[in-house]
């Protein structure tokens, strides 16, 4: 039962009067979604090789959105941080990867780390500043951040004023070179996105989050320290977006500052995570999905397409605020990945179907 | 004698900053409710002016009916959508109302294109009173600074002195110890929502009169508001002139000394620098947050 990733600290605690009983993350499901996330993952990195380049263009798409979704879900589905300011780390991270690449002479598929590294960098002094605020002013807070970067960026001569900058280093790669790689990169992004999320929920940080999303003051009461975990989730989530906004400007060979640093990349991550699901990694996933499905049908509608997604958007937002996989964790209890802690009962001879599955301890918010 | 003029003008702008700011202020006040789609609200109300101006209404007479169609609005949204959002998480009523904003910006795309607008105020946009040779002061953004005052002064005498004044002080303070005590909150807050789409409407038809726009400048309005309140300090209606009035200075002082394009980034970083150093705002209540 407990193959996959182990028991949990793997304590065995029986108290005198109270059943055996030992934490566990894992089940039998887990070994079948981690063989089958590796099937995936393996069978999207061979698509270069046999598939056209706007498949491969427009997968890379998708992967920007999945990671961009994982990384707003980890702020505002478990930090409890609404930000509409994560175009900020998008576009510094796209133009990152001019400044390493064109200005630096690092390999373009190098300087997406690089660019990563410099968002956080510049998250790091900010986090404290926007923590100030709350809940909604902290919002507009880092809308206000974003703007002012857009507004330094559009004015400098250097990063190309208001028309922006070719990404020259990619550009002059080898067309191969440049397809299958920008392709891969992108596709560790979105499954290092999902993998960070993963490991920090893993770890005992990712129990004080789990915390915090369900009750900040009772959290804090019990000795978690909020403000560090917020610091730690935030310059995480610009690293990632970073990252992000690199492949993104590596795919398009072009950054500018109206699209670089764009509402609309904080809009398409809401509309993700509403639809999908707060507080899972399974639902930014699921939701990117279907909202990449929409884009490639609807887009071509322009106005109506973006006024559809806000009427989505809050419908889902009070009707349904968990999301669709929030239907489907209420209907049949499937987590895929093993991030809760369950209790597993050992030998109970009163209640012996117990032991079969663990149940969680982790209160989920309804 | 230039300086002069630029700060002045700052000033005034405040006045309308302010008019934006007012409304935002209130609804967080009353209800802890941040709308992301304030700024939004406020160029829906130019929109509608602009629907009648062009169906032969006049600009006066549009300008009231916009206002008073705000008001409905503002009460049928609270009521019909953003109360369901209230007392659940902080995540819902951002997530509402940002898609709300986003769904008036593209119906007003749909209706309008993304055209500039403006509507004419005649020559009352340009009159000014001659102070000297190199001063002068508009008549125009004088007025609305002085709209605004007024507004804020009937504001504070609304909370302090009425009956309904005295319910969303009370709810505000105690939600529940206010309904314990007889009140209907989706009421309060509805009436409280009713009031501010009432100002931003005010603000976005100064706006509208003042310059052009068109229907993405909802969020650059929504952005000023809050920065006027934060500066200002929370739970201060004052502190929405003042701190409306901080921002027009460093936005036009800021386009002044560096280039028009840098105007607004003084505005944002005069901002950052009031919450690294005062993040109460100067007027802070202890209404608490």
């Amino acid at each position: 039962m407990s193959a996959v990733g182990g028991v949990a600290a793997g304590e065995r605690v029986g108290r005198s009067g109270l059943p055996a009983f030992r934490v566990s993350r894992s089940t039998r499901l887990h070994l079948v979604v981690l063989v089958v996330s590796i099937a995936i993952v393996v069978g999207l990195a061979t698509v270069p090789m046999w598939a056209q380049v706007s498949v491969t263009r427009t997968l890379i798409t998708l992967f920007g959105l999945i990671a961009l979704a994982q990384m707003w879900n980890l702020l505002g589905g478990f930090a409890g941080l609404i930000s509409v300011g994560q175009q900020a780390y998008i576009g510094i991270g796209a133009y990152g990867l001019w400044f390493f690449g064109d200005e630096l002479h690092i390999h373009p598929f190098l300087a997406v780390p690089c660019a990563a590294v410099l968002a956080a960098l510049i998250a790091l002094p900010i986090a404290p500043l926007l923590f100030r605020l709350r809940g909604g002013y902290f919002a507009i807070g880092t809308w206000v951040f974003a703007e002012s970067i857009r507004i330094i960026v559009s004015n400098i001569q250097a990063t190309g004023g208001g028309s922006g900058k070719t990404v020259v280093s990619a550009a002059l790669l080898p067309r191969d070179t440049r397809i299958f790689g920008t392709y891969w990169v992108g596709l560790a992004v979105a499954v290092g996105a999902i993998l960070l999320v993963y490991l920090l929920l893993r770890s005992k940080r990712g129990l004080a989050l789990t915390a915090i999303r369900d009750n900040t003051l009772a959290a804090q009461s019990s000795g978690v320290n909020v403000f560090t975990s917020k610091l730690i989730v935030y310059v995480a989530a610009a690293f990632g977006c970073g990252a992000m906004g690199a492949v993104v400007a590596m795919n398009l060979l072009r950054i500018q500052p109206a699209a670089s640093f764009s509402i609309n990349w904080t809009a398409f991550a809401i509309f993700i995570v509403v639809i999908g699901g707060f507080g899972s990694i399974e639902g930014p996933i699921l939701g990117a999905v279907i909202y990449f499905a929409l884009q490639q049908t609807l887009s071509q509608y322009g106005s109506t397409y973006f006024l559809l997604l806000g009427v989505i958007a809050v419908v889902m937002a009070t009707k349904l605020p968990r999301g669709l996989w929030g239907l489907v964790t209420a209907r049949w209890d499937i987590h895929l990945f093993p991030v809760r802690r369950g209790l597993v009962l050992e030998s109970q001879p009163d209640a012996p179907a117990a032991s079969e599955a663990p149940l969680p301890v982790e209160h989920v918010t309804p | 004698m230039n300086w002069v003029n630029v700060a002045i003008q700052g000033i005034l702008l405040g006045g309308l900053y302010a008019l934006f700011a007012i409304g935002l202020a209130l609804v967080f006040g009353v209800m802890r409710l941040v709308n992301l789609a304030h700024g939004d609200l406020g160029i829906l109300a130019a929109f509608i002016a602009l629907g009648f101006v062009r169906s032969g209404v006049g600009l006066p007479a549009s300008a009231v009916l916009s206002v008073i169609i705000m008001v409905a609005v503002g009460y049928v949204l609270q009521r019909g959508l953003l109360n369901f959002t209230l007392g659940t998480d902080d995540t819902r009523p951002i997530v509402v109302t940002f898609g709300l904003a986003i769904i008036i910006q593209n119906a007003l795309l749909l209706k309008f294109s993304a055209d500039e607008q403006g509507l004419n105020g005649g020559s009352l946009e340009t009159a000014s009173i001659h102070i000297s040779n190199r001063l002068a002061i508009g008549w125009y953004p004088l007025l609305v600074f002085i709209l605004a005052v007024v507004i804020i002064a009937a504001l504070q005498a609304f909370l302090n002195g009425t009956k309904m004044g005295r319910a969303f002080r009370a709810t505000s303070d105690d939600r529940e110890a206010a309904e314990l005590m007889g009140m209907n909150n989706r009421h309060v807050y509805a009436l409280a929502m009713a009031v501010s789409l009432g100002t931003v409407a005010i603000g976005g038809l100064a706006l509208a009169v003042r310059t052009s726009f068109d229907p993405t400048s909802g969020p650059f309005n929504l952005i000023f508001a809050f920065e006027a309140v934060i500066m200002g300090g929370m739970g201060s209606i004052w502190g929405t002139l003042l701190g409306g009035v901080l921002l027009g200075a460093a936005q036009t002082l800021g386009a002044q000394a560096f280039g028009s394009g840098w105007g607004i980034l003084c505005g944002h970083a005069v901002f950052l620098i009031v919450l690294a150093l005062k993040p109460s705002g100067f007027f802070a209540k202890t209404v608490t947050a």
